[in-house]
């Protein structure tokens, strides 16, 4: 009898985590089905090579934001891997147990935590404020600041993996630690440190709230990194945002894009570059 | 070996190590560097309003007036509404995904659940605005205040827009992170704990629950702060659905504001510096909320899954 009420308990619990399972993927289909849905009837060639044109007016587009979100990933990849690489570095191969190191480790962890607004708020009264206007580079910069502890944390794992054998090879070779490290170690776990790195890009791109006090927004083609420039999300924000159904229309255009453009770097991060040797 | 030949590779050495330090360094310079800006863009606003900055109710720029009471209410509201419907759920999905499945479906659902993360806070504030807030409006929020109306949660007019909407896109936005943070500790307890359960005879729930949860639990706690500190300070989403009004009603259906809402929607147009110097005070308190939130998570899921030596964390 207790027995039988004890089956019938783990049943009744196995049965609860499915269902939550179940529940947590409702939404995601349900934000996919919909962009999809939407997106797909109003994306058309002129979304990819128009500019976006005053309300009422057929045949805008968004050909500024998405090169605007290119050039802004861009730069921060630019900052972001490196920087990010080389403390990883540090902290597998010059110095894994000392306080600093456990200092680093943890700040990066906090500050995957900090929300992307904060990062907005400082990049604006540190560069917006000083160079006087909203610009690409202060972009750039806000999502490289997003960037560095992603690729740390990573780029860290990876390392980590690389077994000490393959270090003291290189040693007994006589070959320096710095060219052990890069030509050796790095290249042993390239494909990892890819992967973590087209995550990072893939969470960047979507980023808004960084972007709407850095690099504004721009109704037309910015002639110079320096100027303000129109990005991805925060066209589709303004559009959402906005009262009139062609920029609705246009709004979910620019997420299907958004969509594809994350989730086709997620899947070629994990599937192509996946890593079965080390 | 030249004597000429150690000194270069020993200078490549030092060099390697300098730059790698340096930028070590700078993750630790760069937080403090960020407080430090955003303290002293503020600087204005906490002279001028002290602590009666965080208690008084009223925001109205046009007549200098700063209180950050209605942000503050409003984020807190939403975020523990998003962490009473997502805690349970993300803990139900990391159990289902460790303990129960098949490891090929295990795969598969564990990819979906992350793909929750990675579609971007706008297009979930764009189906907040076209999807969520009108289904909102017109099936849940009537069903409720029909049903549970004598409670003042579900009294008012529904709107669609609101703290409501704010609380439920935040809960879909956390729950990949604590589903994945609890996986993740969950997947560090010793496999000899099961077996020493079931060989007692226990079954898979008794067995999730005195071998699996117990040695798990201050992890899955971290991971559930988290969630939190990500509900916090998650800004488009909840800016495109709350409703944008900065007034403290105990409905749900009400339309309130967000601290980092008020601050993504204002920033720009804030015309004199004092209106400037409140909106970055309002993003310092969110700073300092989320730091210390962080700070006391990680170290709770150091403490299960990690060490100073590290694991895998989102």
């Amino acid at each position: 009898m207790n027995d039988y009420f004890r089956k019938y308990k783990n049943l009744m619990m196995l049965t609860v985590f499915i269902g939550a399972t179940i529940i947590a993927l409702i939404p995601l289909f349900g934000v996919l089905g919909y962009v999809v849905k939407n997106g797909l009837s109003a994306l058309n060639l002129q979304f990819f090579v128009n500019l976006p044109k005053a309300m009422g007016l057929p045949g805008g587009g968004m050909a500024n934001a998405i090169a605007g979100t290119l050039i802004m990933v861009l730069i921060a990849s630019a900052l972001g891997i490196p920087i990010g690489i080389l403390a990883a570095i540090y902290l597998t191969e010059y110095d894994r147990h000392s306080w600093l190191s456990t200092a680093v480790r943890f700040a990066t962890d906090v500050l995957t935590g900090i929300p992307s607004i904060i990062v907005g708020i400082v990049i604006y009264t540190a560069v917006v404020l000083r160079m006087g206007n909203f610009s690409a580079l202060a972009g750039g910069l806000s999502l490289a600041v997003i960037m560095i502890p992603l690729i740390i944390r990573s780029t860290e794992e990876m390392l980590k993996l690389v077994s000490h054998s393959i270090r003291e090879a290189g040693f007994a070779l006589g070959i320096s630690k710095a060219k052990t490290i890069l030509k050796i170690v790095l290249p042993t776990a390239a494909k990892g440190i890819i992967t973590g790195a087209m995550l990072a890009v893939a969470r960047v791109a979507g980023e808004t709230a960084p972007l709407l006090f850095t690099a504004l927004g721009n109704q037309y083609w910015s002639r110079s990194l320096n100027e303000p420039t129109a990005s991805l999300p925060v066209q589709i924000f303004q559009y959402a945002t906005s009262p009139y159904k062609e920029w609705h229309q246009l709004a979910w255009a620019g997420s299907l894009v958004l969509i594809l453009m994350v989730i086709t770097l997620n899947l070629v991060a994990r599937y192509a570059f996946r890593s079965r040797s080390i | 070996m030249s004597k000429k030949r150690i000194l270069t590779t020993s200078m490549g050495d030092q060099t390697l190590r300098l730059l790698t330090l340096l930028m070590a360094v700078s993750v630790l310079v760069l937080m403090a560097w960020m407080g430090w800006q955003m303290f002293d863009a503020a600087r204005l606003s906490i002279q001028k309003f002290g602590l009666s900055f965080i208690t008084n109710r009223v925001w109205d720029p046009v007549k200098e007036q700063f209180g950050a009471l209605p942000f503050i209410y409003g984020t807190l509201v939403t975020s523990l509404l998003a962490l009473l419907l997502a805690a349970p759920i993300g803990l139900g999905v990391a159990i289902f995904l460790n303990e129960m499945a098949e490891s090929k479906f295990r795969a598969v659902v564990g990819f979906l659940v992350e793909m929750l993360a990675a579609i971007p806070s706008v297009v979930y504030g764009l189906w907040g605005i076209f999807v969520l807030a009108p289904w909102l409006r017109e099936t849940v929020e009537p069903g409720l205040a029909k049903w549970l109306g004598f409670i003042p949660l579900f009294q008012g007019t529904p709107v669609g827009f609101g703290m409501l909407a704010g609380g439920l896109i935040l809960a879909v936005m956390i729950l990949p992170t604590i589903a994945a943070i609890s996986r993740e500790v969950m997947a560090a307890v010793p496999n000899m704990q099961r077996e020493a359960a079931l060989a007692l005879g226990a079954t898979k729930w008794e067995m999730i629950r005195v071998a699996v949860l117990p040695y798990a639990k201050s992890g899955i706690m971290g991971g559930i702060m988290l969630g939190l500190g990500r509900a916090l300070g998650e800004t488009m989403a909840v800016t495109m659905v709350i409703g944008n009004r900065p007034d403290i009603l105990p409905s749900l259906f009400a339309p309130a504001y967000s601290m980092a809402a008020v601050i993504a929607n204002e920033f720009t147009e804030a015309t004199y510096d004092l209106y400037l110097s409140a909106l970055v005070e309002i993003g310092l308190i969110l700073f300092g909320i989320t730091l210390v939130l962080n700070f006391f998570a990680r170290l709770l899921v150091w403490s299960v899954a990690r060490g100073p030596k590290g694991g895998n964390v989102v």
